[in-house]
């Protein structure tokens, strides 16, 4: 029996999206708590919020929309066999996470600083709803943080198949799963920012 | 082709030596579904052993009042690892990844699942957080003694190592989500000509709606067990009142997956019972496309019954009496299949093969365990028996009267199929009378030990609850002597019995129409389907 391995895109991107789906449904866990949590303490999440660094934020936001930019322009470099482009463009993406991990570090030093981490004595003789905001807000963004790590690991490792061959304009999967993984990075920031940056 | 390959292991062929390749590690990195089916199969089975020694202790413990061989903190210890190991590393990924790997992608006309690499990641991922687990036994404050729940406050202040445990649980959980969608993906993309969704065999449908379910609820599980590993290691106090959290939310969250998770179990097994049924009783299935739309509708309705585990966890009112009304309607689907496989039955032309035996008492067992979670799933009478024998009567006959019996079903129904040799049978219906008997010694005791007000979960309990316990505990030593001969009688017979060819069974569904045991490729010729699974109109 001659055995051809299957080139199914349409499958491998279906075990993708499946993924996908999951790691939303990790997050979903979190703000389900947030929800029930800012229902029952909507002001002092408001306080709470106002502490968080807006400007920071929002610059965040820019640089990772522009990395999922970066990305999608990626994989339509391969797409048209310009691959020098393509690795060029992820350079790109890893080097706006790099950026917005600077960023979270200086926002995560700040607030450290200040004694505000979970589990703090600052935290713990505070009002209730404060400490909640907090510890969700440090959980909810290391995670975040950890996803955009695994992220920048698995394009280098992409890129360098790009260089390498591996990965062509006719067999571009797992760039384009790469791409879902970061776009979804990316979505789940586009949540995150408004609800602890911009709580009114 | 694959028949021409000089054999090594002469009596056995098929995928154990077309390929070439022998020795321990053409097995733990093998790629080959059914041979990942295999290490799954021994390693899940051994878990459930080590796990039955230790319900053995518990009971042993509960045999007379007073201690009897241990102490309150050992019995606690005993009953949460005997919990965590038959949930987690038994139970949920023993189903798919053993007898889902093994017949699913033959089931569907495929030479293995869509992504082979992943579905060997999935096994080690399992392994390696089973390693996990089992270190937090033998380290930092011992083995964890919060139940199998991991309930808030207790487990975010408990000395034991339940940081370690929850974190080898968070591992297998990986593992059961890769699994999951490689399976959907399996199912959608690789079925061969012919084989439409209106013929794919009922365990392939369960298996379909299982890996939903895994898809779709382990990561609320994830995020929960991150939870309370950050609750014990930075002091998050997202559960703790104190600090403004509030455990209820640890407990929906954790009964967000843990239901759905229950599905997990039994649906694989359900599916089981819908392939077994027919085949021994020589009729097509009643109801096809009822017992597959009944899978969907019990994953898609048991995602939102989270809440009858908490009917005295103080929620509200009205949540209550919505989660209950929503539990009562997730028992219709699984009545549904129920009726079907006993209209399949009548008029048959049964024959009572040790899988039918088992198959048949799957149906009595879970129809009990099923009911009785109807007095726990309303409101009123769950607050009189919450937390008491009953539930545990209750959920063993569930998951060890369901989803253990299919797998015993499984085991005698498949297991000829790939090891090319067969258990003999006499053996296997003696085992078969003796768990039967034992199994509903112990549990229905155990119910009404419940209903009298026994609690669950103590080392102890008071004089007037002597003597049933006795009999419980004479049950499981019945039960556990049944298993020992069942056990023994397969292993002797899949090794050197005789041997087993054909199509002894007549099944209509492709397992069966392959060499036995299958070639690495499954089928010499991509297979064409032009019937129904339980079609046996072909064969005579
Ligand atoms: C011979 C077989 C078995 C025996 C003797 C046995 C015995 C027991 C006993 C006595 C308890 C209750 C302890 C208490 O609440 O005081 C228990 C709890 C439990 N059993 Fe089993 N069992 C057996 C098989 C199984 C199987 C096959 C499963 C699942 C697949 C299972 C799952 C559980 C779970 C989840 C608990 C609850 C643990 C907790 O409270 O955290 N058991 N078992
Ligand atoms: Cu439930």
């Amino acid at each position: 029996m001659t055995h051809q391995p299957h080139t199914d895109n349409l499958g491998a991107r279906l075990g993708m999206w499946l993924f996908l789906f999951t790691e939303l449904l990790l997050f979903g866990g979190l703000f389900l708590l947030y929800a029930v949590y800012f229902k029952r303490y909507p002001h002092e999440f408001a306080v709470a919020g106002t502490q968080l660094n807006w400007v920071m934020g929002t610059a965040n936001t820019v640089i990772l929309l522009t990395s999922s930019l970066c990305a999608a322009m990626a994989v339509t470099a391969v797409q048209r066999g310009e691959s020098r482009r393509a690795v060029g463009l992820i350079g790109g993406t890893i080097l706006c996470a790099a950026g917005f991990m600077t960023i979270k570090y200086f926002e995560w030093s700040e607030k450290i600083g200040h004694g505000i981490y979970p589990g703090s004595a600052h935290l713990r003789g505070g009002v209730p709803g404060e400490s909640v905001f907090f510890s969700l807000y440090f959980m909810t963004t290391g995670i975040h943080g950890l996803h955009v790590l695994i992220g920048c690991v698995l394009l280098a490792v992409i890129g360098f198949k790009i260089t390498s061959g591996a990965v062509t304009a006719e067999n571009y999967n797992l760039l384009e799963n790469g791409a879902l993984y970061w776009h979804l990075v990316d979505l789940i920031w586009i949540f995150i920012f408004p609800l602890y940056y911009l709580i009114l | 082709m694959t028949s021409n390959v000089q054999r090594s292991d002469a009596t056995r062929g098929g995928f154990w030596s077309d390929s070439g390749k022998t020795g321990l590690t053409s097995w733990i990195f093998s790629t080959d579904h059914k041979r990942i089916g295999l290490l799954y199969l021994f390693s899940t089975f051994s878990f459930f052993l080590v796990a039955v020694v230790l319900g053995l202790l518990l009971r042993i413990e509960l045999m007379a009042p007073g201690r009897t061989i241990m102490g309150p903190q050992t019995y606690n210890a005993i009953f949460t690892v005997h919990g965590v190991m038959m949930i987690f590393l038994f139970i949920i990924p023993g189903f798919p990844g053993a007898f889902g790997n093994l017949v699913m992608p033959i089931q569907i006309g495929a030479r293995d699942v869509f992504f082979p690499r992943l579905n060997l990641l999935s096994w080690w991922l399992y392994i390696i957080g089973a390693a996990i687990i089992l270190t937090s036994l033998f380290t930092g404050g011992g083995p964890p003694d919060t139940g199998w729940t991991f309930y808030v406050p207790f487990s975010a202040r408990t000395g034991t190592n339940v940081s370690l445990a929850v974190f080898g649980v968070f591992v297998v959980g990986f593992s059961s989500i890769l699994t999951g969608l490689n399976f959907v993906t399996t199912i959608h993309r690789l079925r061969c000509e012919g084989m439409t969704w209106g013929r794919l065999p009922l365990f392939v449908w369960s298996l379909y709606a299982t890996a939903w379910v895994q898809i779709l609820a382990t990561p609320i599980l994830a995020i929960t067990l991150v939870l309370v590993m950050a609750e014990r290691l930075l002091g998050t106090g997202l559960f703790e009142p104190a600090q403004g959290g509030d455990p209820l939310m640890y407990q929906h969250l954790f009964w967000i997956y843990s239901h759905p998770a229950v599905y997990i179990m039994i649906l694989p097994a359900m599916g089981v019972i819908s392939d077994i049924i027919p085949v021994f009783s020589r009729k097509p299935i009643f109801g096809y496309k009822m017992i597959a739309f009944s899978s969907l509708a019990i994953a898609a309705f048991g995602s939102l019954v989270w809440g009858h585990h908490m009917f005295t966890s103080g929620m509200s009112d009205t949540a209550i009496l919505v989660f209950s009304f929503l539990t009562f309607v997730v028992a219709i689907p699984s009545a549904i299949k129920v009726f079907n496989w006993i209209s399949t039955l009548y008029k048959g032309s049964i024959s009572l093969d040790a899988p039918m035996l088992f198959a048949l008492s799957f149906i009595l067992l879970f129809s009990i365990g099923g009911l009785s979670g109807l007095i726990l799933g309303a409101a009123a009478t769950d607050v009189h028996v919450h937390d008491t024998h009953f539930v545990v009567g209750h959920f063993h006959y569930v998951i060890f009267g369901g989803s253990g019996f299919a797998f015993f079903a499984s085991m005698h129904y498949w297991l000829p199929k790939f090891f090319g040799r067969r258990y003999a049978e006499k053996p296997a219906v003696i085992a078969w009378v003796l768990m039967f008997t034992g199994f509903n010694v112990m549990y229905f005791t155990m119910q009404v030990l419940g209903m009298e007000g026994m609690p669950r979960r103590y080392y102890d309990y008071l004089p007037e609850f002597a003597n049933l316990n006795l009999v419980a505990t004479i049950g499981s030593w019945i039960l556990v002597t049944g298993l020992v001969i069942m056990l023994v009688n397969l292993f002797r017979g899949l090794l050197w019995g005789e041997p087993f060819e054909g199509n002894p069974w007549g099944g209509a569904t492709l397992e069966w129409s392959t060499a036995t045991p299958p070639p690495t490729e499954n089928f010499a010729e991509d297979p064409v389907v032009t019937h129904g699974p339980y079609d046996f109109t072909q064969q005579d």
